[in-house]
């Protein structure tokens, strides 16, 4: 049995204690927003939040969140569903293009925005290159996360715009 | 092919572009059904032609809904993979029905042919027949006959979405039903239809003063007599097209609710979970199996040898793969002569040999390339060489499957749902309408996902197991044992003559797959070309990888045509640009491509620039890659693209593809590599196959034309093919080393 706090609920779950997070919390718990890219730490679409540290929950071990808070991408968002302001820069920007990486991306984020209200490109840099997207968002991330910083203005819905 | 001119290869469009069949119903409840079915004459993309006979009589079914609500739903037929389809297709179908956008909804046409032959078509059946003799062509006879056969074509590739889908179908749908609704409710005012006036899906009256919503009139629509050929917007009409409209699936991309493939929880059903071991070498079969340690593993349900790849199924997933990570499997022998990369282009150069200075099939032919070589002051000659690549969508393979009392059920992530349900049928024996295939979001797909072998084994699993599975590949199987992008090598020629100018090309190479022009210098003006293939063997499987052939040919040839600038001591961009001359929409891609680059302004320090320009599906991209190469190693800084895809529908939608584009080429130009170790592929995950990631992409700047009355173009492989050569060219400008092979990273350690 694992017992750990998900999203700021308690949850116990019958799961051997070497299982990772993001299999215990896709397929025992039944949250899908955390994403399997390549179960070896090396591409961050499994980002969760462990004790609000942003850990590959493809190589951590549920034993290692036993009695410990686990945030998922679930979990970002305020309790009525508002979107938290990076979610609300990530639509903005319109960053996704497939959009499987970005649960992840937005994780990493988020750590990074907590711990670094306004960030440089460096430092986006050196929080944001665990995380890969393959469609090729990234320009379009790190506008996303100036935007939540509040450095750079959301870009409105260009109505009216002709190219 | 004789007439190489860009303008006049794409002549074949216009004819057709608003000939479909459209058939009317009434919803239950009330509001209005549209469908339209068109027989596009040109290719979508050229990847259909390429998956069934016949495409050009491609037919797909598409319908719009206006509820009781004043709700109008598209019911797209594409799949959205991230290009941003379902989104844009419907802005089309809102815009020429004049509806509010904020009450637009966007539906996945279902993988259904029963649904979207018999009952829907059996709707759409009575007044289409009623009226059919005033103008259906001959060739529609038995048309709901084909219309089944053919509904396998329900593809997603080849950039074709808008071009096919949305100028064809979607802006037919909506056209049509604003005309209906308004002669219905000119009917019910007693008006002239020509006075009422449509907005956000309103419908008024000025000199009588009255007005409604659609729900009003859209039951009534369904009983009015249909234009075939209803009038479309100008582009002076629109309202949405041409506009960054929001895209309608990204708020549940954000919160984790979207849906792909690999979320599938199907209903009532209890999931166990595959995890499968296919052959290192490809072409190879289980000869003995040692499942020992697997089998005493907790969680673990069965253990199958399927002839071509072994199965474990367990509780979990992890438990799953952990068990088949123990397994002991004999292969048996490949064929292949192929054990590593320097057979393989062994066996391209064999054939390149053998067809020599002239032999090859002729892909293209011009003046006379050999008399003009024979004659030039200066002829250069290279050998150019790409490599095996990966699509490595981030949503590895997967499909979740269940096969029981003769019904199959399937989700999955496709391009091809119809196709896979074919290929679901003939390898497990249950017919076509038996099957019924679930296709969410794709997490990625850039070609892979018209593959369906993945799809089919997980139904071999399932009908194994007689209870549902969710089959998923780890990121090494994907990696190591699926279907690739092709590895090619090319040998080309030119012959400058004594001012330097480009008077004859001729290039032979292996491999030609789509789109087939992808191998001719079609924009340029060079009076004598030759184009030709010597087909040789490839030891990995092939699947088309965002933007095919454009791929390994937009490097091999802007590679070369920069050789041949500097051959002639002029610069690069001015030397495409003389070439370019009497094409003005190539011209002027590359005046404004100079201008934004500052590319006749002096280089920022420690910097230098690389230029190419590609057309391909139907969009002209030029970019400019700025490289810093003071470490030693390449560091992108900037990327400046320009664009002239006739016209753009959602403008930041299709930045977005470019971006993604030009990030997807300048990966592959620097890391892409699959290397053969005893005919298997060594590299197995990000870790050796990489990916660029936030701290090494360049800034990018993406710039538009809409050059006016030609047909619309593609946005989701036109950024890709000018990224490899742009940036090679940066690195020769920067250090006068020519790259004629990829990836490039390894080649500064």
């Amino acid at each position: 049995m694992a017992s750990f706090i998900l999203n700021g609920r308690p949850v116990t779950v019958d799961a051997d204690p070497a299982m990772p997070i993001l299999w215990v919390v896709r397929e025992k718990v039944g949250l899908s927003g955390t994403k399997f890219g390549c179960g070896i730490a090396q591409c961050g679409a499994c980002t969760v939040h462990l004790d609000g540290q942003p850990v590959r929950s493809c190589s951590t071990s549920i034993s290692q969140a036993e009695g410990r808070e686990v945030t998922t991408i679930e979990g970002v968002a305020g309790p009525d569903g508002e979107l938290s302001k990076v979610q609300q820069a990530w639509v903005s920007e319109q960053v996704p293009q497939c959009g499987y990486c970005q649960s992840g991306q937005i994780m990493s984020a988020t750590a990074l925005l907590r711990d670094n209200p306004s960030p440089t490109d460096a430092d986006i840099d050196a929080a944001m290159s665990g995380n890969i997207c393959r469609c090729g968002t990234y320009t379009r991330i790190r506008r996303a996360i100036k935007v939540a910083a509040g450095q750079e203005p959301p870009r409105t819905e260009a109505m009216g715009e002709e190219a | 092919m004789n007439d190489m001119s860009p303008e006049k290869k794409k002549s074949g469009l216009a004819k057709w572009s608003r000939r479909g069949f459209i058939g009317a119903g009434v919803l239950a409840g009330g509001g209005l059904l549209i469908g339209i079915g068109v027989r596009p004459g040109n290719p979508i993309g050229s990847l259909a032609s390429k998956v069934a006979p016949g495409a050009g009589e491609q037919l797909v079914n598409s319908w719009v809904k206006i509820d009781m609500n004043n709700v109008v739903t598209a019911i797209v037929p594409h799949c959205e993979m991230g290009q941003g389809a379902h989104s844009v297709l419907a802005q089309m179908l809102a815009d020429e029905l004049d509806a509010a956008w904020d009450q637009v909804q966007v539906m996945q046409a279902p993988a259904d042919g029963s649904y979207v032959v018999s009952d829907t078509a059996r709707m759409f059946a009575a007044p289409f027949t009623l009226n059919a003799a005033d103008w259906l062509e001959p060739t529609w006879d038995g048309l709901f006959t084909q219309l089944g056969k053919s509904m396998d074509l329900l593809i997603t590739g080849g950039s074709s979405s808008i071009r096919t889908t949305g100028q064809n179908q979607m802006r037919i749908a909506g056209a049509a039903a604003r005309q209906m609704l308004v002669g219905a409710a000119a009917d019910a005012w007693g008006v002239p239809a020509s006075e009422i006036a449509t907005r956000d899906s309103v419908l008024t009256h000025e000199a009588s003063g009255n007005s409604a919503p659609y729900s009003e009139f859209a039951t009534a629509a369904a009983e009015q007599s249909m234009d075939h050929t209803p009038t479309l917007k100008t582009r002076d009409q629109y309202r949405l097209m041409g506009r960054s409209k929001a895209r309608t699936d990204i708020p549940a991309k954000v919160n984790g609710t979207a849906e792909f493939g690999i979320d599938a929880v199907p209903e009532g059903l209890e999931l166990s979970y595959a995890a499968v071991v296919r052959p290192p070498v490809p072409g190879t079969n289980v000869t003995a199996m040692d499942a020992s340690r697997a089998e005493g593993m907790p969680g673990v349900l069965q253990i199958l040898n399927m002839g071509n790849f072994v199965a474990v199924v367990a509780d979990s997933y992890w438990q799953a793969q952990q068990a088949v990570n123990t397994v002991q499997i004999d292969w048996s022998q490949s064929e292949s002569p192929v054990r590593t990369m320097d057979d393989q282009f062994a066996v391209f150069a064999a054939a390149l040999d053998e067809a020599g200075e002239t032999g090859g099939n002729q892909a293209a032919a011009r003046g006379d390339a050999p008399a003009a070589l024979a004659e030039a002051a200066t002829v250069l000659e290279a050998e150019y060489r790409a490599p095996y690549l990966a699509h490595a969508p981030m949503e590895p393979l997967n499909c979740t499957a269940h096969v029981a009392d003769g019904k199959c059920a399937i989700w999955t992530s496709t391009q091809v749902p119809l196709m896979a349900r074919s290929e679901v049928a003939s390898t497990i024996g249950i017919g076509a309408d038996d099957i019924t295939i679930h296709h969410p979001y794709l997490g990625g797909a850039f070609g892979r996902r018209l593959g369906s072998e993945y799809v089919a084994m997980a139904a071999r699993v399932a009908q194994a197991t007689g209870y549902p599975v969710k089959m998923i590949w780890s990121r090494e199987e994907d990696t190591q044992k699926a279907l690739y992008r092709c590895a090619d090598m090319s040998r080309m020629r030119a012959g400058l003559s004594e001012s330097g100018a480009l008077v004859a090309y001729d290039s032979v190479f292996t491999q030609r797959h789509d789109p087939a022009e992808a191998c001719v210098p079609a924009i340029y003006n060079i009076a004598n070309t030759s184009v030709r293939v010597a087909e040789a063997e490839l030891h990995l499987p092939f699947q088309a990888w965002r933007s095919v052939d454009h791929s390994q040919q937009g490097f091999f040839i802007e590679s070369f045509i920069d050789e041949a600038a500097h051959a002639a001591g002029t610069d690069p961009l001015e030397y495409r640009l003389a070439m370019v001359e009497n094409a003005p929409r190539h011209k002027a891609v590359l005046e404004k491509l100079a201008e934004i680059s500052n590319w006749r302004g002096p280089n920022a320090e420690g910097t230098a620039k690389g230029v190419a320009i590609v057309e391909s599906f139907g969009t002209i991209v030029a970019e400019v890659i700025e490289v810093d190469m003071t470490s030693g190693k390449p560091k992108m800084t900037n990327c400046w693209a320009v664009c002239d895809a006739g016209y753009v529908m959602n403008p930041d939608g299709f930045r977005n593809q470019i971006e993604g584009g030009i990030v997807f080429g300048l990966t592959a130009a620097m890391y892409g590599e699959l290397e053969l170790k005893d005919g298997a592929i060594v590299q197995s995950n990000f870790h050796d196959y990489k990916m660029l990631r936030m701290d090494e992409v360049p800034n990018i700047e993406v710039a538009l034309i809409n050059s006016g009355d030609v047909p619309v173009g593609g946005a989701g492989e036109p950024g890709l093919p000018p990224a490899a050569p742009a940036l090679a060219n940066a690195i020769f400008a920067a250090t006068g080393r020519r790259l004629r092979e990829l990836p490039i990273a390894k080649q500064f350690t």
